[in-house]
């Protein structure tokens, strides 16, 4: 037990330093940026005072590393200081919200709460019915339900998520009127509306997802069906359907759960497009916002939270996969 | 309610019909082996599958006899089972032509194709064929901008169309046509030339990593695990932002920077695969001879590795092709790829999206933004099933 924790500590180390050298990589690769952003806000109005006011309100008067460690110290605290496009605002105008609205933690904190209700409820729905459909497929593997699940599947893993949610609205939402085609989402709405108008998102990512699950729960479940015992069970007369849930399924386990975890990572970046498409207040649309404005606070914590949840469900993927594998638990 | 009552009827008329059809395939064929020993489960499927097929024949009857605006509904419909059984009988022909013309090899590899795969072959040679002559082909220009805006697709002038452009004009009077064609040269033009890049990038970096190993090999590698720990589209807008504000106001170049940063994200997966492949390359016995022979490095990795690595590099390079022609359109889809006056399909979807709203009263209007992403669909479901082809024969995995 003793050598597992310390696996299970070692990948955490790992991951928790693949975050800083992220972190890092993001912040250098933003103060990479050309101009000065003073001027750029102020444009004609540029005075040498009003420019240094801006820059010493934003801190980027301050030498480089003291404000990575600065930027970083407060992210992880959870503040990730004040949007570009707010702090000039007041700067300029000359008045103080003094609210804390213009901070990059008061704009991102229930967009956040948004996408992962999008990404909960895509998951909700895929998981279940990747796991079944892969089974299934395994199982009837080589017929004409096989070859159908397989080239559906194909066809929606190699779609652009734009084309599947578009398709969806023309299906669901224009020809048919069963749901709204845009999300829009705001405070104290019942949970049913709520649902209602998230849905056809999670209904194009969940259409994504479940495409690369299943295959790749079929192809891990095909693998083991090749090995001596599952031969031993089947020459027992066993039925097919108790060969695979029962002898193939729990030695499939780990590499289910792997891809379920990888998926969950692919969800959370998969947010971005078909957010832009369905106007889903999340981090993703608000992230393409900061992109399009140069909003370089919002982006710096946009990537760092995406980057974040990758590496934490990657984390995850890692410490399952080595927890249901006893031949990862005890290395030689 | 009533979808529930729907699907309710299904369940039942299935799981019934199920047994009923098994039964009656028993005693019909007098307890043939096919019937006597068809689980359940493949018996309640062929039932759904006959019910599907009813379903499709019903709607497709019901479009194409109905008038203009009941039919509305079923427009996409009829268009899309017209297209897939054109698609399906031309790739079919495609094979039978295949298996008939040419030398003796090649109709051995169409004699074991599957339609899908037959199916993709042609797909991309269509796109190949339209992206070489597109300035052949399309009837204008690609930024020529006519007196004529928002003209309905059909050509029908009776439906506000106009024979001029079969497929209508944008809300700034461009030729629909003319941009999708030219969107193959610039859009999977662009796409190939990433691609390539990538795989030069990757590939050589690989093998590099994978002959000299030691310091080098981890440097390469960490610095790519740090890459590839970053999802690669939040990766690649962030370095966009970067690009714009170096580009400035030239536009032109932003593409170039575009091709570079998704090459050199695209390159660690591709780097990956190199190094792996090239180290198990690098301990054979040929390997040695060659040092021993003192050979130089060039040597190694382009006489000796390369060509024993080209099986599954040219396999991922189908893979790589569609991620970064799926990355490249969604980046111009929000905004931030190929920039204009290039006629670009992930532009043109995200420019057009509105018209789809007027699907329920005028289907040909919503056609022109699914054209474009129809377009991108297409040909990256076409590479994926000569991909899925290619994998499945060489991994020979049979069962």
């Amino acid at each position: 037990m003793g050598s597992l924790l310390r696996i299970v500590g070692q990948r955490l180390a790992l991951g928790f330093l693949t975050l800083v050298v992220v972190s890092f990589v993001i912040f250098v690769a933003v103060n990479a940026m050309p101009g000065d952003f003073a001027q750029a806000i102020l444009g004609q109005g540029y005075t040498e005072e009003a420019g240094d006011a801006i820059r010493k309100e934003v801190g980027l008067d301050k030498p480089y590393f003291v404000r990575y460690f600065s930027w970083l110290g407060a992210a992880l605290q959870g503040d990730f200081g004040t949007s570009f496009a707010q702090a000039s605002f007041t700067a300029y105008a000359g008045t103080g919200t003094g609210s804390g609205l213009g901070t990059v933690a008061a704009q991102l904190a229930p967009r956040f709460e948004n996408t992962m209700f999008l990404a909960t409820v895509a998951a909700t729905i895929a998981v279940p019915v990747s796991l079944v459909l892969g089974l299934l497929a395994a199982l009837y593997r080589n017929t004409i339900f096989d070859r159908v699940v397989n080239i559906f599947t194909l066809s929606s893993i190699s779609s652009p998520e734009f084309f599947m949610a578009y398709i969806l609205i023309l299906l669901l939402a224009v020809l048919n009127p069963l749901l709204p085609s845009l999300s829009n989402i705001f405070d104290g709405m019942s949970f049913a509306d709520r649902l209602n108008r998230t849905l056809l998102p999670a209904l194009t990512l969940t259409l994504i997802v479940t495409a690369h699950m299943m295959r790749m729960t079929r192809a891990a479940i095909i693998n083991l069906l090749a090995s001596p015992y599952i031969e031993m069970a089947r020459l027992k007369g066993i039925s097919p359907m108790r060969v695979i849930v029962v002898h193939a399924l729990p030695n499939a386990l780990a590499p289910i759960i792997n891809v379920v975890a990888l998926n969950l990572a692919y969800l959370i970046t998969g947010v971005v497009v078909v957010e832009v498409v369905f106007v889903y207040p999340g981090i993703g649309q608000l992230f393409v916002d900061a992109v399009k404005n140069r909003d370089i606070p919002v982006v710096q914590a946009c990537c760092l939270i995406f980057a974040g949840a990758y590496i934490l469900l990657n984390l995850t993927a890692d410490v399952m996969s080595i927890l249901s594998n006893p031949r990862l638990r005890h290395p030689k | 309610m009533s979808a529930l009552t729907t699907i309710a009827a299904i369940v039942i008329i299935s799981t019934l019909g199920g047994w009923m059809f098994r039964f009656a395939g028993q005693k019909g064929s007098q307890n043939a082996p096919y019937f006597r020993d068809m689980p359940y489960g493949v018996a309640v499927g062929y039932v759904l599958g006959a019910i599907v097929l009813l379903w499709l024949a019903k709607t497709y009857y019901l479009g194409t006899t109905l008038e203009a605006p009941a039919s509305n509904q079923y427009f996409f419909f009829v268009k899309a089972i017209n297209l897939f059984v054109i698609f399906a009988l031309v790739a079919y022909v495609f094979r039978i032509f295949g298996r008939h013309v040419g030398t003796a090899g090649t109709k051995k590899l169409f004699r074991a194709m599957p339609v899908t795969a037959a199916f993709g072959v042609m797909i991309i040679i269509a796109y190949a064929v339209t992206a070489i002559f597109a300035g052949v082909i399309a009837p204008h220009g690609q930024d020529q901008v006519f007196a004529l805006a928002n003209v309905v697709p059909g050509g029908d002038p009776a439906l506000g169309g106009n024979p001029d452009f079969p497929l209508g004009t944008d809300q700034i009077g461009r030729d629909i046509l003319s941009r999708l064609i030219y969107g193959a040269q610039n859009t999977v033009g662009i796409a190939f030339a990433t691609t390539l890049l990538a795989f030069f990038i990757g590939a050589s970096l690989g093998f590099l990593a994978a002959t000299l190993g030691g310091w080098v090999d981890q440097l390469l590698s960490r610095a790519v695990d740090v890459m590839m720990a970053i999802p690669s589209l939040i990766f690649a807008l962030l370095l966009m932002t970067i690009a714009s504000a170096w580009a400035g106001s030239e536009k032109g170049i932003l593409t170039l920077y575009m091709v570079v940063i998704i090459a050199v994200i695209d390159s660690t997966r591709v780097f990956r695969l190199a190094r792996a492949v090239g180290q198990s390359i690098v301990v054979m016995d040929y390997i040695e001879a060659a040092k021993l022979r003192g050979e130089g490095l060039g040597y190694l990795v382009f006489r000796e590795i390369l060509p024993n690595a080209t099986a599954p590099l040219l396999a991922e390079f189908g893979l790589r092709f569609c991620f970064v022609f799926l990355t490249i359109a969604s980046l111009s889809f929000l905004g931030v790829g190929i920039q204009p006056p290039l006629a670009d399909w992930g532009t043109m979807v995200r420019d057009m999206s509105q018209f789809i709203n007027f699907a329920a009263f005028a289907p040909q209007v919503a056609v022109a933004p699914l054209l474009a992403a129809g377009a991108i669909a297409l040909l990256t479901v076409g590479v994926n099933f000569v991909v899925d082809w290619m994998l499945h024969k060489s991994s020979g995995l049979k069962e």
